[in-house]
């Protein structure tokens, strides 16, 4: 198969690694190469993030470059639009349409621009921008966003619904197992 | 089994399968998760030291008993445990002994972007170079035995790329851990300078050992395909060359230190162009120039600063231009910024206020440096915070300057090289201001135990150390403490602190809401209340927002229950008690 990127953004708290994680071992579950990588450290809370999937018979670099993704996941609005040149032309785009202030914003030294979402539609006039925070609480946990966004995608993903659900189910503890499930479903349904 | 696993991640699990029995190491990016998983494997001893020298040291030990041992840092932990490498190098081993070391190229998460190869080189060892998380395992058995046959430490060495991208790892053959003889001997183990001497020529005879093993070695390989151009690559690097020139040919040395000449010739010879891709410093050229090789494309063309990708690469070598698509401008930038709730978030808006020059060090504290908080003047390095202060104090007293200047030093950062600092203050009759933020973790790199924590990596419960007492031994009589939630005490006790003559401490115990998970009703903003004065938002932090303009009035200020963490800082810069606790439960989702 063609190598297919899988560019994930959010914000430093909201389970960015977590959903990587997932879809990386859903490829190796699907007997799948695949590459996982994302720059974590200095942002413990807040700041920006960025992490990178790559699946395909062979994977070389674990970076995806401009341009190439074909799927770019976004948990919230303006980290989409910042990254949206990731994509590649015709690239799907998914992203959490509840914004989290930057610290700059909150600070009042920047302004969150108020057409974020009208400015990805102009980019990628097919994203689709769901309220992800609200499916999660539903699933039982605000925490969830993650596999509500995960869930989203789930049916473009080059591997089957079965095995992402068994990752989740593998990977989840207590509680979490339920309501991640239900997460997923949630975003599959939106 | 196949595994989807990290690089840190699979020299942790070929630590164990590897018959190692003894891990010391420091946290810090990108190098940390691997000790953790150690921990979390649960198989071998591990521990966390308070600093990289330590870490080596023990780890030096370690192999003298005859243990397979293992020492994790980041790269500038190196510069720390350096004194103990140099002459490492010439005691050798007893058991096999790994020193790991994270560079980070193009800084993530670090404050610079030195090339540790430059040590490998200076302390004339061998220096394995993984290129994925299957190298990253299978160079852990290889270092031990390189180790142990050339009676030499070995730097396994990986980049942010290679020790946070996970890939697929088919592990190896477990080995049972044994340990050697601890056995006495004062020639090898006793550097005084008549044995040293006899072991440096020993070190350079190991060199030229380790040149002919270079040239034999699978991890040196020559993949010919294409001969119009050949890459010589290492690491990461290597994976970028793949993905922009697959039928490129390829020679990569999966030992970087020291260089197989012949290969390398050989290589040269049967390619048409030759091009050398190594991030950062030009290690590789500079030797392979010096052989008389010809080569193309080096550093003068590919950058010495940060990461290298496919992109810069065909850009570099075929001219291709790449990045048809280009980033959004014009969009607020999302810096790291301290959690809703941090206690960093009080000292700083007081110090931010009060104008001092603040000497800061090294940790999530480091974030008072941006605005609009803007209250950090200099970041050296682990440590510096204090001695560099007790070096402004001189000078300014020399100066006639009455100012007093400011250092903040975390936790684990005292513990690491702060102390030392601190005693030569008191030693040397100094006159700063020192503020120690014991929220007892290690917090930026992740929440490690520390001396402090009570805890060990291992979760061992253990005494804490009692910093109180430790500042009044360190020669220090002016200790107080501080609580950063409360604004009007810390403005108080920070006053207090600059007028009194002298080394003076200020003790802040409020423990890391992320690592300790605490969790705090969210905040409210009574919209008729506040005037738009934006007071609050010097507070800098995420959960404070401003509304949209009305018509009539000033965008008023809004809290994101979301992210509030309840903490209540916010609520102390307000002067028309908008502020107040929204009713119900928490609702901090970050």
């Amino acid at each position: 198969m063609q190598i297919f990127n899988i560019v994930i953004a959010g914000v430093g708290g909201q389970g960015v690694l977590m959903a990587s994680k997932v879809l990386a071992e859903s490829a190796l579950a699907s007997g799948m190469d695949v590459k996982q990588n994302e720059v974590h450290g200095m942002a413990q809370r807040g700041g920006s993030v960025i992490s990178f999937v790559r699946i395909g018979d062979q994977v070389h670099s674990p970076v995806v470059m401009p341009g190439s993704a074909d799927m770019l996941i976004s948990f919230e609005p303006l980290e989409a639009l910042r990254y949206i040149h990731f994509l590649k032309p015709g690239g799907r785009l998914v992203y959490n349409k509840v914004s989290i202030n930057p610290s700059t914003v909150a600070a009042g030294l920047a302004v969150y621009p108020g057409d974020v979402e009208q400015q990805i539609a102009a980019i990628c006039p097919k994203a689709l921008g769901i309220d992800a925070l609200a499916i999660a609480r539903e699933a039982g946990n605000g925490k969830a966003v993650n596999m509500v966004m995960v869930g989203t995608v789930m049916k473009h993903l080059p591997f089957k619904d079965e095995v992402i659900t068994e990752v989740v189910k593998q990977i989840s503890q207590g509680k979490g197992v339920e309501v991640n499930l239900q997460a997923l479903a949630g975003g599959a349904a939106a | 089994m196949k595994k989807i696993i990290s690089g840190n991640e699979a020299i942790a699990l070929s630590f164990g399968d590897s018959g190692g029995v003894f891990a010391s190491g420091y946290p810090g990016t990108p190098s940390t998760e691997t000790l953790e998983e150690v921990a979390r494997l649960g198989e071998v001893y591990c521990e966390w030291a308070p600093n990289e020298k330590v870490a080596l040291e023990s780890a030096i030990g370690g192999s003298i008993a005859g243990g397979r041992s293992l020492s994790t840092m980041k790269h500038v932990g190196v510069n720390v445990a350096a004194d103990a490498l140099l002459t490492l190098t010439y005691t050798g081993v007893n058991a096999g002994l790994i020193l790991m070391v994270s560079d980070d190229p193009g800084m993530h998460s670090s404050q610079n972007e030195q090339d540790s190869r430059n040590y490998a080189k200076f302390a004339k060892v061998p220096m394995l170079d993984p290129s994925n998380s299957q190298d990253a395992y299978d160079m852990v058995r290889i270092g031990f035995e390189l180790s142990e046959q050339f009676d030499t430490p070995v730097m396994l060495r990986t980049t942010t790329r290679i020790s946070h991208a996970k890939g697929v790892v088919v592990p190896g053959e477990k080995l049972a851990p044994k340990v050697g003889e601890w056995e006495k001997n004062v020639p090898k183990y006793v550097m005084l300078p008549n044995f040293a001497r006899l072991k440096h020529v020993e070190v350079e005879a190991r060199l030229l050992k380790l040149q002919e093993y270079a040239e034999t070695t699978p991890l040196n390989r020559i993949e010919m395909r294409d001969p119009e151009i050949g890459f010589i690559t290492s690491g990461v690097a290597y994976q970028h060359v793949l993905e922009a020139y697959p039928n490129a040919s390829i020679l990569k040395l999966g030992m970087s230190h020291p260089l197989p000449e012949k290969k390398i010739r050989a290589f040269a010879g049967s390619v048409k162009r030759l091009v050398i891709v190594e991030e950062m410093d030009p290690i590789f050229e500079e030797q392979i120039r010096a052989m008389g090789v010809a080569v193309e494309i080096g550093k003068n063309t590919l950058p010495l600063c940060g990461e290298i990708n496919a992109d810069i690469l065909q850009s570099a070598v075929s001219g291709t231009k790449v990045g048809t698509t280009t980033p959004v401008q014009g969009l607020p930038q999302r810096p790291p910024v301290f959690c809703p709730s941090c206690a960093h978030r009080g000292l700083f808006t007081i110090l931010s206020k009060l104008k001092c020059f603040v000497s800061g060090d090294i940790g999530c504290y480091t974030l008072g440096a941006l605005p609009p908080m803007n209250a950090m003047h200099s970041v050296i390095d682990m440590g510096a915070s204090i001695s560099a202060a007790h070096g402004m104090a001189k000078v300014n007293a020399i100066a006639g300057r009455e100012e007093k200047p400011v250092a903040v030093i975390g936790d684990s950062t005292f513990f690491h090289s702060g102390m030392t600092g601190l005693m030569s203050m008191a030693y040397n009759a100094g006159n700063a201001l020192v503020i120690i933020m014991d929220n007892r973790t290690t917090g930026m790199t992740g929440g490690q135990e520390n001396p402090g924590t009570g805890e060990t990596l291992q979760g061992l419960p253990v005494r804490q150390v009692d910093m109180v007492p430790l500042v009044k031994a360190l020669g220090i009589d002016n200790v107080a403490e501080l609580n950063t939630y409360d604004l009007k005490e810390t403005e108080a006790a920070i006053r207090k602190g600059l007028e009194t003559p002298g080394p003076y401490v200020l003790i802040d115990k409020n423990p890391c809401i992320l690592r300790y998970k605490i969790r705090k009703p969210a905040m409210n903003v009574i919209q008729e209340k506040c005037t738009g004065c934006k007071a609050c938002l010097k507070v800098a932090c995420m959960a404070l927002g401003l509304t949209a303009a009305g018509e009539s009035e000033k965008p008023k200020v809004r809290v994101d229950p979301n992210v509030c963490n309840g903490c209540g800082v916010c609520k102390q810069m307000c002067k028309f008690d908008a502020m107040h606790e929204l009713e119900g439960a928490n609702n901090a989702n970050l």
